[in-house]
């Protein structure tokens, strides 16, 4: 135990003299509250320590003690449905054991110590194992089974394996590793949160993660194992498109990492997360649900831990051969931390403020994310998403935080405020979004949806570009100056944006969409376009088309039920043909 | 023991250096003793060796490096807090300032609070009726929000902030309420305005005061709203009471924060703000809110004056980030006259979609609103194309858009500042206006709403 007195202390930054012998990056307990903290400098004897809690109080000469080893994470059964701080300590244990406001020093352990797991072995005595191999599962929630793995690196033959009732810490078996030792073998294990956890090979991303956001899906498409972000100024709905990926997204398993935001916010997730279901499972989807919460008012150092800890702990649920998608809501906060510590170690500042390794630390922490082929004999894969939000400053996303995630990530969903202020939800901008998985989609998408689901999502794409095209030539000389087909076509743009992309999160039928409706909305869109094409060359005036009936028909098919949605296609198909056919045969008349 | 220190070293602004000292913590309050006998405060903002960084709170005129005696107390900065603070005036170091008797304090308690625990919040839902259409029916207010006034210099967001502190009820409920209300660097005559509009009305009984006007030290503002949040808090969640925190002015405390910032010669974030301005800010607004434990809650409304009406400067823009929705006023619409004048498309509640409908206002809420937001912009649009390209190119439809969005802003925004119209006028006023437009053009509000709720013009 090395043990050093507080020289200074300035915010979240403390020097202490008398570690010379600590290593970087140990987590240390500091002063009569043993506050938690981790060293970030070393300089001779004097160590810099960040600490994730308040530091009011401290002063000259209190303790500070050194636990020998680096900021971790307890990986084991408990993990889902639990909300965390940023350094993983249970937020609804620390609100029964001190009240519903978070005091400082508090010892409270990651796993539930006293839950008993029941622990079903899957190998038996005398096998070897090595790294990533399961021992055996405990069912953890209704839909998530919890496999017992191997930690990396470990390699030897089991001696001792007993199903059971078990504890998180209790013994459930042993091992005899390599160099002829004993170990015992637990539910849980701890993992160092700013190391990557090894996988055995990292494959391309080819399988969408469908999450039932039309604009998402059809337009600027995620793969499963792909980085994504969502930059946005305030009110033009993050949060919402954040929470819809948590809820509605064809994954495993979700951490979600409420990074510097709204304590409400967190709040929301907590209480409606366990009343909605799973449209896959048809359980509830807290049950598939990790938090972290590491809100705006907390203590500003464990905000930059929280984004660790979070995918830490999604690359554990990875290695059990999941698909995991990690959202974090707000990388820029993680970023102001940083810049808030690098500040106080008074580094020469890159742009705006920030570290000049700002770059490279975003770049790390999404390059953990991957569709991998994990360790363990199995060859099982998994995947891990990951999405993180961006706050710039005043919604100009030249500034070094958008700028610098924008180098990594593969999609761009970028939230416009001009869009939110005429309630377009969610307000993702077609014009400058992008996702570069669209081509490495392509084949899912027509094997698995249709074969046109392509052709359709660049139609629409490129309707809404001519539509912003057309759009200049209207506010400069009117709407009369279009021809009929220049008309149709804003017409129909109208209808993608409308009846296609605008989606209400708030509404049952309409939060979630499933592919083959989402294919049906555009060819319902495009049905009539065509239609609507042969009708105007045939002499119909564009003004009567738009205001034809069955177009309220065509807006109102969103909130259809998906159990009849086919029905009620075709119908509306019927209706469409009618209408025209009657307009035709007016002019013809 | 407490020991005094006459080894005050430097003064530069509002930081003070202190060699020599022993045993003192980071952020403890120090009391600083002027040789003419006076006592002013500071805290401990950075402690290196034996040397201790202070701030000022209050001016340092007078102060002699020589016989000025610094002794620090063992504690943070507290105000001492009872149910009697209600109805009475305070400065911004939270010193009674009405001429009445100190109060006796319950118990003292730390001006920085702790963070709410997450798992330990109520998620908002309770309807506040403010009486104003452009908030109740489009922006809704609820309890334990904290929704900001984005104003700007000349614009009457101290009327509309009054107005809502006068009206402002949770329908079929009598519980206790309570403002607390902190004058942050303003001038004399708005926090009067204020004064003098809770006396006119009687509210000022179930009111505490902290006042910290212009003329006042700029540096006292720093801690004036963590005074008056401490306040709240206690009448909120240990006394059971629904607390309406004002705050005004943002602006005039950010600006403060920024002085000691730059007198410590921190690397500056944008615009010379500290680089810790969002977590600063944070601290404060996320103290809004309800908890378990507790019937009382905090609803928080800070005003900010938005230098240059500029949005993206970095106040309005840290503090959009942090509370749950902003109401926007606008000149153009204070031009024309439209009272209270708010700029409603940019205007956002977050909190609102749990605060309406069925049980809470009333079922056709969420789709009439949406129905008001679209056709408002839309209507704004076509008004923008009529002044570029006359009247005439506009599309029938188009014409009655910008039909309505004047009827919009002629009726529906401007309802002034003395009239409290109930959710259900502001509902109808809605319908009334949506009539303008075609039925069919209705495809935000469920069919079944539409046939319930349309004004039914024909018959009369």
């Amino acid at each position: 135990m090395v043990e050093g007195k507080i020289l200074k202390v300035s915010g979240p930054l403390v020097i202490a003299e008398g570690m010379r012998q600590a290593n970087m990056f140990d987590v240390v307990r500091v002063g009569e509250g043993r506050l938690i903290g981790e060293i970030i400098e070393m300089h001779g004897d004097r160590a810099s320590i960040e600490v994730y809690e308040e530091t009011a109080g401290l002063g000259r000469g209190d303790k500070v003690v050194s636990t020998g080893a680096p900021l971790s994470v307890e990986l084991g059964p408990g993990l889902i449905t639990s909300i965390y701080d940023g350094i993983q300590r249970p937020l609804e244990a620390m609100r029964l054991k001190c009240g519903s406001n978070i005091q400082k020093g508090i010892d409270e352990a990651a796993l539930d110590r006293d839950k008993r797991w029941k622990f079903e072995p899957s190998l038996k005595v005398g096998d070897t194992v090595v790294g990533g191999d399961v021992y055996g599962t405990v069912q953890e929630t209704e839909v998530i089974t919890h496999k017992i793995m191997c930690p990396p690196k470990k390699k030897g033959t089991i001696v001792e394996l007993i199903p059971g009732e078990y504890r998180v810490t209790d013994r459930i078996g042993r091992i005899r590793l390599e160099d002829g030792s004993l170990e015992d073998i637990t539910l849980m294990q701890k993992w160092p949160v700013r190391v990557a956890r090894p996988y055995a090979e990292k494959l391309p991303p080819v399988e969408p993660m469908i999450t039932g956001q039309r604009t998402i899906d059809a337009l600027f498409p995620i793969a499963k194992g792909g980085t994504a972000c969502v930059p946005g100024p305030f009110g033009s709905g993050k949060t919402v498109v954040q929470h819809q990926l948590a809820k509605w997204s064809d994954v495993d398993l979700v951490v979600y990492i409420g990074c510097g935001e709204r304590g409400n916010e967190m709040t929301d997730v907590l209480r409606e997360f366990p009343e909605l279901t799973d449209p896959r499972t048809g359980k509830s989807l807290m049950e598939r649900t990790v938090l972290i919460a590491n809100t705006s008012d907390m203590p500003v150092a464990a905000r930059e831990a929280s984004i660790y800890t979070g995918i830490t702990i999604a690359e554990y649920f990875r290695d059990m051969g999941y698909s995991v998608a990690v959202i974090a809501d707000s990388t820029s906060r993680w970023a102001e931390a940083l810049r808030e510590m690098s500040g106080r170690l008074e580094e020469m500042p890159g742009e705006e403020g920030y570290p000049a390794y700002l770059t490279s630390r975003l770049a790390q922490f999404y390059e953990r994310a991957g569709k991998v082929v994990c360790i363990g004999g199995d060859k099982r894969q998994g995947a891990l998403s990951a999405i993180g939000a961006v706050s710039p400053q005043g919604g100009d996303i030249s500034e070094p935080v958008t700028q610098a995630t924008l180098r990594i990530v593969k999609v761009f969903w970028g939230l416009d405020a001009s869009l939110a202020y005429r309630r377009h939800f969610p307000a993702i901008n077609w014009l400058n979004s992008y996702s570069l998985y669209r081509d490495r989609l392509e084949g899912w998408f027509g094997e698995n949806v249709s074969r046109k689901w392509t052709e359709y999502t660049g139609r629409c794409l490129k309707t809404l570009q001519l539509e912003s095209n057309l759009d200049e030539i209207v506010k400069l000389v009117g709407m009369d100056a279009l021809s009929a087909e220049d008309r149709l076509i804003m017409e129909s743009a109208r209808s993608i944006r409308e009846d296609f992309l605008q989606q209400n999160a708030f509404e049952d039928e309409d939060s979630y969409t499933a592919l083959d409706k989402q294919f049906a909305m555009m060819e319902l869109v495009f049905f009539f376009e065509d239609k609507a094409k042969a009708a105007v060359s045939a002499g119909v005036d564009v003004e009567d088309i738009s205001g034809l009936p069955v177009r309220e028909r065509i807006g109102r098919f969103k909130a259809v039920p998906y159990a009849n949605y086919k029905t009620e296609l075709d119908s509306v198909k019927e209706q469409i043909n009618t209408e025209l056919n009657q307009l035709i045969s007016a002019v013809r008349a | 023991m407490i020991r005094e220190y006459k080894t005050i070293e430097e003064v530069a602004g509002p930081l003070m250096l202190v060699k020599q000292v022993e045993g003192v913590k980071y952020d403890e309050l120090g009391e600083i003793q002027l040789p003419n006998g006076e006592v002013r405060r500071c805290r401990v903002l950075e402690v290196n060796g034996r040397n201790v960084l202070v701030q000022l709170f209050e001016s340092s005129a007078g102060l002699n490096l020589a016989e000025s005696k610094v002794r620090f107390t063992g504690h943070g900065v507290e105000l001492p807090v009872s149910e009697n603070m209600l109805g009475r005036v305070f400065n911004g170091m939270g010193e009674a300032i009405d001429g009445g008797a100190d109060i006796i304090p319950v118990k003292s308690l730390d001006i920085n609070g702790s963070p709410i625990n997450p798992a330990a919040r109520y998620y908002p839902s309770e309807f506040i009726q403010t009486g104003v259409s452009t908030i109740d029916g489009l922006n809704t207010l609820v309890r334990g929000q904290k929704l900001p006034i984005f104003s700007g210099s000349g614009l009457p967001h101290a009327n509309l902030a009054a107005q809502i502190a006068r009206q402002a009820k949770v329908r079929g409920s009598d519980s206790k309420f309570a403002v607390v209300f902190a004058a942050i660097g303003i001038t004399f005559e708005e926090a009067d305005f204020f004064i003098s509009d809770f006396k006119k009305t009687g509210a000022i009984d179930r009111t505490v005061l902290f006042i910290n006007l212009a003329s006042d030290a700029a540096i006292e503002r720093i801690s004036t709203p963590r005074m008056a949040l401490t306040a709240a808090e206690y009448l909120a969640f240990e006394c059971d009471m629904h607390v309406l925190v004002i705050l005004t002015d943002i602006t005039n405390y950010a600006e403060a924060l920024r002085e000691v910032s730059a007198a410590r010669k921190e690397v500056p974030g944008r615009r010379g703000y500290p680089g810790y301005l969002y977590t600063d800010l944070a601290t404060m607004y996320e103290r809004a809110g309800r908890k378990m434990g507790s019937e009382g809650s905090i609803t928080m409304i800070p005003i900010l004056s938005m230098p240059e009406d500029d949005k993206t400067h970095p106040i309005p823009d840290l503090t959009g980030y942090i509370t749950e929705g902003q109401i926007i006023l606008s000149r153009e619409m204070y031009r024309k006259g439209y009272m209270p004048p708010v700029d409603v498309l940019p205007s956002l509640s977050r909190l609102k979609d749990k605060g309406i409908g069925v049980g809470k206002t009333r079922e056709d809420h969420a789709g009439t609103m949406n129905q008001l937001f679209s056709s408002y912009a839309r209507g704004k649009e076509a008004k923008e194309l009529m002044v570029v390209l006359g009247e005439a190119a506009l599309t029938p439809i188009d014409r009655l858009y910008a039909q309505f969005a004047d009827a919009f802003e002629e009726r529906y925004i401007n309802q002034g500042f003395n009239e409290n119209r109930t959710i259900e006028e502001t509902l109808d006023l809605g319908w009334e206006l949506l009539s303008i437009l075609p039925r069919s053009e209705m495809k935000r509000i469920k069919p079944e709403f539409v046939e319930k709720y349309w004004p039914k013009k024909d018959k009369n």
